[in-house]
């Protein structure tokens, strides 16, 4: 069958590609053409889109995406988890090593694989960087980059030890693969939310934004060391950015993602200890946000992750300093970043794509999708103008821990096109 | 005039005329508690439980005390938060709770915000006897009426709270009521057991106990909760009672009158020497007893609103 998208607007930076109301032919899974269509080109079986006024980009990455499974399929699994990101407008992702068991073995990697064969969104995988998580033992590196590894991360907490850490930055910086991190020193954590006002008028164990700045001083100072990369995951504080900032002047090979939750909200959303503002690292204070924004909009922070982290309904309405943390964002992250960044002019759609397409494959050395005759459609289709209301019911995520329900956006993705597959507003078929 | 809310959660941004009321229709308990007879029919045929997730033998028996006191029919419900699915505990006793048509919930539990919690998923009036290192408004309350019984009056006082005021509910319920009657606060303690930004509710931080004595006219001298976390954050009881105990030389020395508020149960030699203690037996006790007319005030507002 062939799909036709009419009238589409095309952007890919990566390509320096950027043509308005043209036409692309697909079919095989493929991009056959581009541009004016003839009558042959159209003719037999087909399904065609007027896509006026909408655009047409390279499938959409997230890379901090935890699948649940292997251990908390109550709360995901790789098919719900890829259907969301699908309904989400991203044809990628990569998924967090704290599973149970972690995926630090070859076996756990290939059973996460295969449930994602047959899915729209393509699944690459983060290994633990040590044996369990536990930070004690380097994971088997090798053996897991072999198996389709893509990086090394704890996540969830930070590597334990400074001798650890150099261990895994050495033998991942064998295979160019960067350590991802949760910065959050392990001492000062345990706390329910940013230490500041809000914490003392609400009674609630303060977490110190220093607790992350110093695990991120401290990945700085050995990705020096060790001439390794590092990425640092939902970057939130704003001594965190400066750090970043004032690194990446001094060649240090770091990255930086944040998540829409730490560029949209601060820690007076909990006034009413709603669990669904309980995320960690916790939610900051406007000044945080603002150096955040700063940080996107001068490229010290590359990329946008959702972190999203689906817990059950049991777990999340319990006493607040009892909730687990996290919530889903896979759905409602392009909404948001398209919505707070690109309508208030922090960033154009250029800039939206390199954080959201370019930036976190290349951190990850997988190839971004190009928009060009011949090449596999690894597409996202965007309507950055639409105006919707997020609506918990309609979400293909089996988790449902959001803060952003009834949320207004303006922007969003229509469909996802991947792996000969077609994800177009609620309708899903293959070509 | 009834109270502005049907449930006493805490007293951030509570009226001044609800503390008034409060504090005024204490008095008139306060007076009942002298009675041969200290019972009255106010509140027959309503239904209180007493939900306690955390030990406390003295808050629930005080507030036993004043619901039997106003003829309602109080039930004690303890529940250990200890078990290991702690949420579906809560969720789970609340819900069996409201199936039994309860008029008001008196709840004490470890975890901040509970209360409010209650108010979502229940019916009843909720009353707050402590949660978590939030808030513990009846407290508050209770050492309001006390200062206003010795002093006759709260506007214009300088009251400095003193001791481990970062895992205090005890000291967050008495900066906001304080502050909402006219007080001028301030607290004095180890740095490490101040909050970061206590300063931002408009309270002056002292870190030298003789000027705490010095500059105020209460001092409310938080207990040293030494079987907690909080022995962490000091080097030792030692150099806790040199530096900020509370002794007779001290208030000598300072030569002054001031009135001292204990929530109690003292740790002599610790937040107050064993004489100091003993010289202050007498209001101590009388905080007990105002605390069971605060109780039965708040009871008797809430449970009468409708």
């Amino acid at each position: 069958m062939k799909i036709i998208l009419k009238n589409v607007n095309i952007i890919n930076p990566e390509q320096g590609l950027k043509e308005s109301k043209t036409n692309i032919l697909l079919g095989n899974g493929k991009i056959v053409k581009i541009g004016e269509l003839t009558s042959d080109d159209v003719k037999g079986e087909k399904k065609e889109f007027d896509l006026s006024g909408k655009y047409v980009v390279p499938g959409f990455f997230d890379m901090h995406v935890h699948l649940r499974e292997p251990g908390r399929e109550d709360e995901e699994t790789v098919i719900t988890g890829c259907q969301s990101a699908a309904q989400g407008g991203f044809t990628g992702l990569a998924c967090m090593p704290n599973t149970e068991p972690a995926i630090d073995s070859a076996e756990v990697v290939s059973l996460i694989k295969k449930q994602a064969k047959d899915q729209l969104t393509d699944v690459f995988i983060i290994g633990a960087a040590t044996l369990g998580r536990k930070g004690e033992i380097i994971s088997p590196m090798a053996e897991l980059r072999e198996s389709g590894v893509v990086g090394f991360s704890d996540d969830g907490v930070a590597i334990k030890t400074a001798s650890i850490l150099k261990r895994a930055m050495e033998y991942s910086g064998m295979y160019n693969l960067p350590i991802i991190e949760h910065c959050e020193d392990e001492t000062l954590a345990g706390g329910a939310m940013n230490e500041g006002i809000n914490s003392t008028k609400l009674g609630l164990p303060p977490v110190p934004s220093v607790a992350e700045e110093l695990i991120v001083g401290r990945d700085i100072l050995m990705a020096e060391y060790t001439n390794g990369k590092i990425h640092i995951a939902h970057i939130s504080t704003k001594k965190s950015v400066e750090m970043v900032r004032q690194a990446k002047k001094s060649g240090i090979k770091v990255t930086a993602e944040v998540t829409p939750h730490h560029f949209s909200l601060t820690d007076d959303y909990i006034k009413t200890y709603d669990t669904n503002y309980k995320m960690n690292p916790p939610l900051r204070t406007k000044a945080d946000v603002d150096e955040v924004i700063k940080g996107l909009k001068d490229g010290t922070i590359d990329c946008i992750a959702s972190d999203h982290a689906p817990h059950s309904p049991e777990e999340k309405e319990v006493e607040f300093e009892f909730a687990p943390n996290g919530i889903i964002g896979l759905e409602t992250q392009i909404g948001l970043a398209l919505t707070e960044l690109y309508h208030k002019k922090v960033l154009s759609l250029e800039q939206i794509i390199e954080k959201m397409v370019i930036n976190p494959r290349k951190i990850l050395n997988i190839p971004v999708p190009k928009i060009q005759t011949g090449e596999i459609a690894n597409l996202t289709i965007l309507d950055p103008d639409e105006v919707w209301t997020v609506d918990l019911d309609n979400f293909k995520s089996k988790s449902r821990n959001s803060p952003f329900n009834k949320r207004l956006l303006t922007g969003r993705a229509l469909g996802v096109i991947n792996k000969g597959k077609i994800h177009f507003n609620g309708e899903y078929f293959s070509f | 005039m009834p109270l502005s809310n049907k449930h006493l959660l805490g007293l951030q941004g509570i009226p001044k005329e609800d503390i008034q009321l409060i504090l005024d229709t204490t008095k008139t308990f306060r007076e009942v508690l002298d009675r041969p007879i200290k019972k009255v029919p106010t509140l027959q045929g309503k239904t209180v439980v007493n939900l306690f997730f955390e030990n406390s033998t003295r808050t629930r028996i005080s507030f036993e005390l004043a619901e039997k006191r106003l003829s309602a029919d109080a039930v004690n419900f303890s529940v250990s938060t200890s078990s290991v699915s702690k949420g579906e505990t809560f969720k789970d006793t609340i819900r069996n709770i409201e199936a039994m048509k309860v008029d008001m919930v008196v709840a004490r539990h470890s975890a901040a915000g509970t209360p409010l919690f209650l108010t979502q998923i229940c019916d009843a009036s909720i009353i707050n006897a402590g949660d978590g290192i939030h808030e513990h408004p009846t407290q508050a309350l209770l050492d309001m009426y006390s200062i206003k019984e010795k002093l006759g009056k709260i506007e214009g006082l300088k009251v400095c709270i003193v001791g481990d005021i970062a895992h205090s509910r005890v000291a967050l319920s008495n900066i906001y009521g304080l502050i909402t009657m006219g007080a001028k606060v301030s607290v004095c303690g180890p740095s490490t057991m101040i909050p970061r930004y206590i300063q931002d509710l408009g309270v002056d931080v002292i870190y030298n106990i003789d000027e705490a004595i010095q500059e105020n006219d209460v001092l409310n001298v938080l207990r040293i909760q030494l079987e907690r976390k909080a022995r962490e954050y000091f080097p030792s009881i030692r150099e806790y009672a040199k530096f900020f105990g509370i002794t007779e030389e001290r208030l000598e020395k300072n030569g002054k009158d001031i009135l001292i508020l204990h929530p109690g149960p003292i740790n002599r030699g610790v937040e107050l020497s064993s004489s100091v203690a003993d010289g202050l037996n007498q209001i101590i006790l009388q905080q007990v007893t105002n605390g069971v007319a605060v109780r039965m005030a708040v009871l008797y507002l809430l449970g009468t609103m409708n």
